[in-house]
């Protein structure tokens, strides 16, 4: 792995981080048979096969409507973008392999059996053109999971090793050097003490014991440090007992986005023995929608049991503060839209978290036309912003979403994810559109009361 | 035997029996997986409300998407209430459930059963129509789409021939027609009977599972199930 930094090297001045590898359509690791990619493949996706999984992959009625709630095949009005396609080899391999009625569709060859160029022409549809924004869950007139299926998906072509080489080349630095984007212990411990510097604020960092862990996405570390700024002007403003931790930091994961649920653990247990080691009670989740989904809610069964701590988004913490009124905030006299990342909204069920802060802050909130839990995606989640072959799809994609931020005419937008922002930021300048997409957080951070502007 | 008796005797026993075996062996096979703990702190416990509200809450789409989804669900309750006037409603399919399981109810008045007879066929024409004319739902669908729809649409057009005299207000309905006419048709639902478990006729069931299935995971999140 060692001229992974020589084939791909991370473009740090580039709008959004990540490496470039755009020419080829399909992608490949390894040198396996094509025959052992194919089973390797089928094989994972049917040990994956749970009652619930069995249960989606035996209900669909082909209906299409989730065609119609994917940004994707709304951008294109291309077939093969609609949702429950881009599980049809897998849907297939299931029916034919390990369905109840498996061995009358194998005995009489009812069900094709999936070939490695089909598994080649849908790592497109599994990975450029899905960022498992659960949308087309939502519509699905049978309650079928189809961002989970996806999911599970993107683990079987993992292990065929037909994974886009960017998001591989990303997860695979992840695994290795604790961070996807070059973020390193090292690079942290100088960028906290570069900012504690330069804004005159205390950044702890590896405190042997705290009440609170923080934890951090890469882009943020990256690419938006005014938050780890903000973060620590809010904590520090409360006079909470917090630290980072120079052991267990990094909160994107790169493994799940990927599809290896190896990576998926080693990024999680981070966090966790890392919490576990200074006595955390709470771990805040950074402004990172994948990162909620990969501890809140897939966390503990990476661990095997229950979390010893509360796992909280930021914008769940910052809400559960203003409730408590120890965060206290002086009004902010705009109007303002928000852009609801959606593993922490609709696939996580904090909603509600960053209005009730926006509420306390007293902006005009002007709710877009789909907004909250049917919040259209930006385009870049999933892991889809890191694939370059996928920027054109993602910028019409990404069309969706300016027309329904001008359509508000709020003058602040603000996310509570850094996915999603450095997404609008490549979007606003291949549009050279003139909104820029602000930080929940910073919001907050820039508004605290009793405190200079 | 007469072919008749065949269709009203072995011939329905046995399509009752695939029926429903078919349908318990497609639920096992299901249910005999695992289902993995999820140790994940939940935001609610009360997951069988979660079911519960999965179920009834994907009845109707959701105004967000109702600029897309109104005429497909219009169009599929159509048929649906349709065919369900044309089995619970219809006086001599009331009698024939009675002759199977001795329960009878009174019918809805003759006009209702033949309105709901002409709007399930326009409808499922409407649906197949959309079916082949539409990219995305031609892209999706396969032999199943097709047959099943072949076979709902064969049960309900050889209903229609097996009546003989057309309606008229006020007028009983006559005994069971044409003997082979009649034989067809129940040859017809017994098809239908038979390929219920096998192919999308099993939403009939699994609709229930699915939404369920969602509706909990999406409650113990505290999201929109």
């Amino acid at each position: 792995m060692t001229d992974i930094n020589s084939q791909h090297p991370l473009e740090l001045d580039a709008p959004r981080f990540s490496v470039r590898k755009p020419e080829a359509r399909y992608d490949k690791q390894g040198e396996k048979p094509d025959a052992e990619r194919v089973q390797a493949a089928l094989l994972s996706f049917i040990k994956d096969c749970s009652r619930p999984i069995a249960t989606y992959l035996e209900s669909c009625i082909h209906c299409g409507q989730c065609a119609q709630a994917c940004h994707f095949y709304v951008a294109s009005r291309d077939p093969k973008y609609t949702p429950v396609w881009k599980l049809e080899p897998f849907k297939r391999a299931y029916q034919r392999e390990a369905g109840p009625f498996a061995l009358f569709f194998n005995a009489f060859n009812l069900k094709p059996e999936v070939t490695l160029a089909e598994l080649e022409a849908w790592q497109e549809l599994l990975y450029d053109s899905c960022t498992l924004c659960g949308r087309c869950t939502l519509i699905c007139p049978m309650g079928i999971d189809i961002a989970a299926l996806v999911g599970l998906a993107r683990h079987a072509m993992y292990e065929a090793g037909l994974v886009p080489h960017e998001l591989w080349a990303v997860a695979e630095r992840a695994e290795r050097e604790g961070s996807p984007l070059g973020a390193t212990a090292k690079v942290l411990k100088e960028r906290v003490e570069w900012l504690a510097d330069d804004h005159a604020i205390e950044i702890p960092l590896d405190k042997p014991r705290a009440d609170i862990m923080v934890t951090l996405s890469s882009i943020e570390i990256m690419k938006y440090p005014g938050s780890i700024v903000a973060l620590a002007r809010v904590l520090n403003a409360m006079g909470s007992d917090w630290t980072l931790r120079s052991d267990g930091y990094e909160a994107t994961n790169f493994g799940m986005l990927s599809g290896n649920s190896r990576w998926q653990k080693d990024s999680t247990l981070r966090i966790i023995n890392a919490a576990i080691a200074c006595g955390a009670q709470t771990v805040i989740l950074p402004e990172c929608g994948h990162a909620y989904g990969a501890l809140r809610w897939q966390g503990a069964n990476m661990y095997g049991k229950p979390l010893p701590f509360e796992a909280l988004h930021i914008s769940e913490f910052l809400a559960a503060s203003v409730a408590s009124g120890k965060l206290r905030l002086r009004k902010l006299d705009k109007s303002l839209t928000f852009h609801d990342p959606c593993q922490v909204s609709r696939r996580g069920g904090a909603t509600q978290a960053p209005r009730e802060v926006l509420k306390a802050l007293g902006v005009d909130l002007r709710e877009m036309p789909a907004s909250g839990d049917f919040n259209w995606c930006c385009g870049g989640g999933g892991g889809v912003v890191t694939i370059h072959r996928a920027d054109p799809l993602r910028y019409r994609a990404f069309e969706i979403k300016m027309r329904q931020i001008d359509a508000t005419g709020a003058e602040l937008a603000v996310t509570s994810c850094a996915n999603c922002r450095q997404s609008f930021d490549d979007g606003q300048a291949h549009f050279k559109w003139g909104r820029t997409m602000g930080s929940l957080l910073e919001t907050v951070a820039a508004n605290l009361a009793g405190q200079a502007q | 035997m007469e072919l008749l008796d065949f269709a009203r005797g072995p011939a329905l026993a046995a399509a009752l029996a695939i029926m429903f075996s078919g349908i318990a062996w497609r639920l096992f096979g299901i249910f005999r997986l695992r289902n993995q703990p999820d140790y994940s702190a939940p935001r609610s416990t009360a997951l069988w409300a979660g079911r519960l509200r999965g179920i009834v809450s994907r009845m109707w789409p959701h105004p967000e998407f109702r600029a897309s989804a109104t005429l497909a669900t219009t169009n599929g309750y159509l048929y649906h209430l349709g065919l369900a006037i044309i089995i619970f409603a219809y006086p001599p399919h009331i009698h024939f459930i009675e002759r199977l399981t001795g329960v009878r109810w009174p019918p809805l008045p003759e006009p209702v059963f033949y309105i709901a007879v002409a709007l399930t066929i326009v409808s499922l024409f409407v649906a197949l129509l959309y079916r082949i004319t539409d990219p995305v739902l031609k892209l999706l669908s396969n032999f199943d789409d097709y047959f099943t729809w072949f076979v709902v649409m064969f049960a309900v057009l050889t209903g229609m021939l097996a009546i003989e005299h057309p309606f008229r207000p006020g007028v009983p309905l006559p005994p069971p027609g044409h003997p082979l006419l009649v034989t067809v048709h129940l040859l017809a639902v017994e098809l239908l009977f038979i390929w219920l478990p096998f192919g999308k006729l099993a939403h009939a069931f699994l609709v229930f599972v699915s939404r369920g299935t969602t509706g909990a995971a999406m409650a113990r999140r505290g999201a929109r199930p």
